[in-house]
């Protein structure tokens, strides 16, 4: 089968994206299929529409990859794509607008306020930050709405931190969310078609548990697969998982990030296309249930190509 | 399929790492990435102006001598300079380094000194020599990038002390120095680029010169002189090197023909006192038995055609010229707020924020606008230098920096406006200046009498 491995674009989570995709080619070849690497440019249509691949397996990350662009393009050509649709995409890309779904569907998340720049700008919405961190207390988590990796994302401790934490958010994006802190444990699901995988946690060796550099290098976090966790535990974390990726319509494969708090699980985010490299929590959970790369890569290609609503 | 299986295992041996994270060694969870590898990643698209890199610019390099020198190599030794050489480098080569630090003042013994894979094997080799897990390293803040994954590498507890536009705060340094004492411990060295630091672009005054290496005799110390920019010197006097002042009893130098000649040659060299250079050998010959006899020869070559000081003239110049385009050009798109150094030589400014702008964070804003910048945390190894960030004006043109400083001072303008709007406070947009107006330099940090 030929299959076009689409990549790199200029989202800034470039890097990742390109380790994602050298994995999932050499994979592909062990697998006996054509890979076809496809940078994500200028030019992606039309060799799109001259190589005519069987399948596009979507190794992109953040805004460009993961936010419905490319899947838009590859439904146009008529070309079967892995992962979630479009409008999944476009709903798991935005922590705003995914929240706001997972809530009224009744699936826990922690509470939160969004913000697009111009309400700052235009329509004095700084006024409106006093009454807001009341709300939601100290510390705060300050956070650009869409990126799936934790860039921009910010820690206040107090009111005077906030201002500066939203100009980095703002960096990335022009709407940001002010979250309440929830502690508790970092766990983080994928769910490969309608199975939730075993639970990873991710336990941060120093400070805080978000630092865009300790997700992907080695060392910085430790992962532990399958968590330990109790039986009813377990359950609730699975449960919610699976819960945010039908609410946001997922399909395919995508990874759930939630907090393991006090009063139960809260969903984070939902990462439509989670990264697939040496260090990424997807390939450590399907490992754990004895999935190895190579048969993950062939059952998300089989989801890809299965009859829409099988 | 389409790639040779040889092709794809030496893929599967790179990207199946967790089969061996079992067999890493406790020093590579120290091993920092460099900080922002993965927005680096974005920068070397081909339509971002980067102001990020430490390129000398090699295309003022003649190909034609380039040619014509290694015509003569082929012809004239070929069987030798494809042949091994002995671990300290070929003695012809260690006249070249003679040569080039006597143009600054200094007067080493060749016998003291070794040729190096670049001057960075020469860190590499000082650490390697000097340092077990948890000694302690002194180094300026900020400090060379580039030495602080091999400080980490090594498992350095890697101390900085402040710098101002007089270079390292030598009381700080005693400071430090004092508390060290008080707990039993004593650094194995204090690393220093003294002269056009990278990243600061500053310059160690005479005085502070002077009184660090008073304070490395009384006190028995260690100061590794990193100056890979000397002779880039823009104008001016120029000030003796801690080499020259000490006279090589506690001062190791570090040199480097990567930015006078070329960086892709990988040649550098170090100057230790012979107890020192013995395990420098040692330690070299393990690591890669000898420096390319190839771009000795090369070399050896270029410097008897006896043109070099002229060439790094010439460089030297063009760099000035491309200084003076960065400094007017952040004089008139960075925001009031901001304050730059002003380089006498070599081939960085450092730019500093007002304190709620995170540079790292505006890279990715940066990087929508097609123009990249070294975030000041990756001169640091804790928390400091995030409002920073370090241009080079070395590797391109000057329309293209001017170009590069407008879109940075854009972004920054835009958060410098947004945080006005945030705290209530009057955003101190900066105003178009009219062209003949002085730029609006505001040093480093103002040196405090000491």
């Amino acid at each position: 089968m030929k299959v076009a491995v689409l990549k790199g674009g200029r989202s800034l989570e470039r890097g990742v994206s390109l380790r994602s995709a050298a994995r999932v080619e050499d994979a592909l070849g062990r697998l006996g299929h054509e890979p076809l690497p496809l940078e994500a440019e200028g030019d992606l249509v039309k060799r799109l529409a001259s190589e005519r691949p069987d399948v596009a397996f979507v190794a992109m990350h953040g805004i460009g990859g993961e936010d419905g662009t490319v899947q838009e393009l590859l439904e146009i050509l008529d070309v079967p794509f892995t992962g979630p649709s479009v409008a999944a995409c476009v709903r798991c890309i935005d922590k705003s607008l995914s929240k706001h779904e997972l809530r009224a569907a009744g699936v826990p998340t922690p509470d939160w306020f969004a913000f697009n720049e111009t309400a700052f700008r235009e329509l004095g919405a700084a006024d409106a930050l006093v009454g807001l961190e009341r709300r939601l207390g100290f510390p705060l988590v300050v956070k650009p709405s869409r990126g799936g990796s934790a860039l921009g994302v910010k820690f206040a401790e107090t009111r005077d931190d906030v201002p500066a934490a939203l100009i980095s958010a703002f960096s990335y994006d022009s709407r940001v969310l002010l979250e309440r802190y929830v502690s508790g444990r970092e766990l983080a699901v994928s769910v490969l078609g309608e199975e939730p995988l075993p639970v990873v946690e991710a336990i941060p060796l120093s400070g805080h548990g978000y630092d865009f550099e300790a997700r992907y290098e080695i060392g910085r976090t430790s992962f532990v697969c399958p968590a330990e966790l109790t039986e009813a535990e377990e359950g609730a974390v699975r449960e919610t998982a699976l819960a945010a990726y039908e609410t946001l319509g997922c399909s395919g494969f995508s990874r759930v990030d939630l907090i393991l708090g006090e009063d139960g699980p809260r969903v984070l985010e939902v990462n439509a296309i989670p990264g697939l490299t040496d260090t990424s929590l997807l390939p450590q959970a399907a490992e754990a249930s004895g999935i190895s790369f190579e048969q993950l890569v062939e059952r998300i290609l089989d989801l890809a190509l299965a009859p829409a609503g099988a | 399929m389409s790639e040779p299986p040889h092709r794809r295992r030496a893929h599967a041996r790179g990207s199946d790492l967790e089969r061996y994270a079992g067999l890493f060694a406790a020093r590579t969870r120290v091993m920092r990435s460099s900080a922002m590898r993965d927005l680096m990643a974005v920068t070397a698209r081909p339509e971002v102006i980067s102001l990020a890199g430490g390129l000398p610019d090699t295309s003022t390099f003649p190909p034609q001598t380039f040619a014509a020198q290694m015509t003569r190599i082929a012809r004239e030794s070929a069987a030798e300079a494809l042949q091994y050489g002995p671990t300290e480098g070929f003695r012809e080569t260690v006249d070249c380094i003679v040569e080039v630090m006597g143009a600054e003042g200094m007067l080493p013994d060749p016998e003291d000194v070794i040729v190096t894979t670049g001057g960075q094997q020469a860190i590499d080799l000082l650490c390697k020599t000097l340092i077990d897990p948890g000694d302690a390293v002194i180094c300026e803040a900020p400090t060379y990038p580039g030495a602080i994954p091999v400080f980490c590498s090594y498992q350095a507890d890697t101390i900085q002390v402040e710098c101002d536009d007089e270079g390292m705060r030598i009381e700080e340094l005693e400071a430090v120095l004092d508390a060290l004492d008080g707990e039993g411990r004593r650094p194995k060295f204090v690393y220093s680029v003294p002269t056009f630091q990278n990243p600061a672009g500053v310059t160690m005054s005479l005085e502070r010169r002077l009184r660090l290496v008073e304070l490395a005799r009384a006190r028995e110390m260690l100061v590794v002189e990193d100056n890979p920019y000397g002779l880039l010197r823009f104008g001016g006097e120029p000030l003796p090197p801690l080499y020259q002042l000490d006279g090589g009893d506690f001062v190791l130098y570090i040199g480097t023909f990567s930015k006078i000649l070329s960086p892709g040659i990988r040649l550098g060299w170090m100057v230790a006192p012979p107890p020192v250079m013995d395990k420098v050998v040692l330690g070299k010959q393990a690591s890669d038995l000898c420096t390319s006899t190839l771009t000795q020869y090369f070399v050896r070559e270029y410097f008897a055609a006896g043109r070099w000081r002229e060439y790094v003239e010439n460089v030297a110049g063009i760099y000035r010229s491309r200084r003076d385009a960065m400094l007017d050009a952040l004089g008139r798109h960075f925001p009031a707020a901001a304050t730059w150094t002003e380089p006498r030589g070599g081939l960085f400014v450092w730019a500093t924020l007002p304190p709620y702008i995170d540079t790292s964070d505006l890279l990715a804003k940066a990087l929508r606008e097609d123009v990249a910048f070294v975030p000041g945390q990756a001169a640091y190894v804790d928390a400091r230098g995030r409002a920073s960030m370090r241009l080079n004006f070395s590797a391109g043109g000057e329309e293209e920096i001017r170009e590069g400083i407008r879109r940075i001072g854009k972004v920054i303008a835009e958060q410098v406006e947004l945080y006005g709007a945030l705290t209530g406070e009057r955003a101190a947009v900066p105003d178009p200046r009219p062209a003949e107006d002085a730029p609006n330099v505001v040093p480093f940090k103002k040196a405090e009498g000491e």
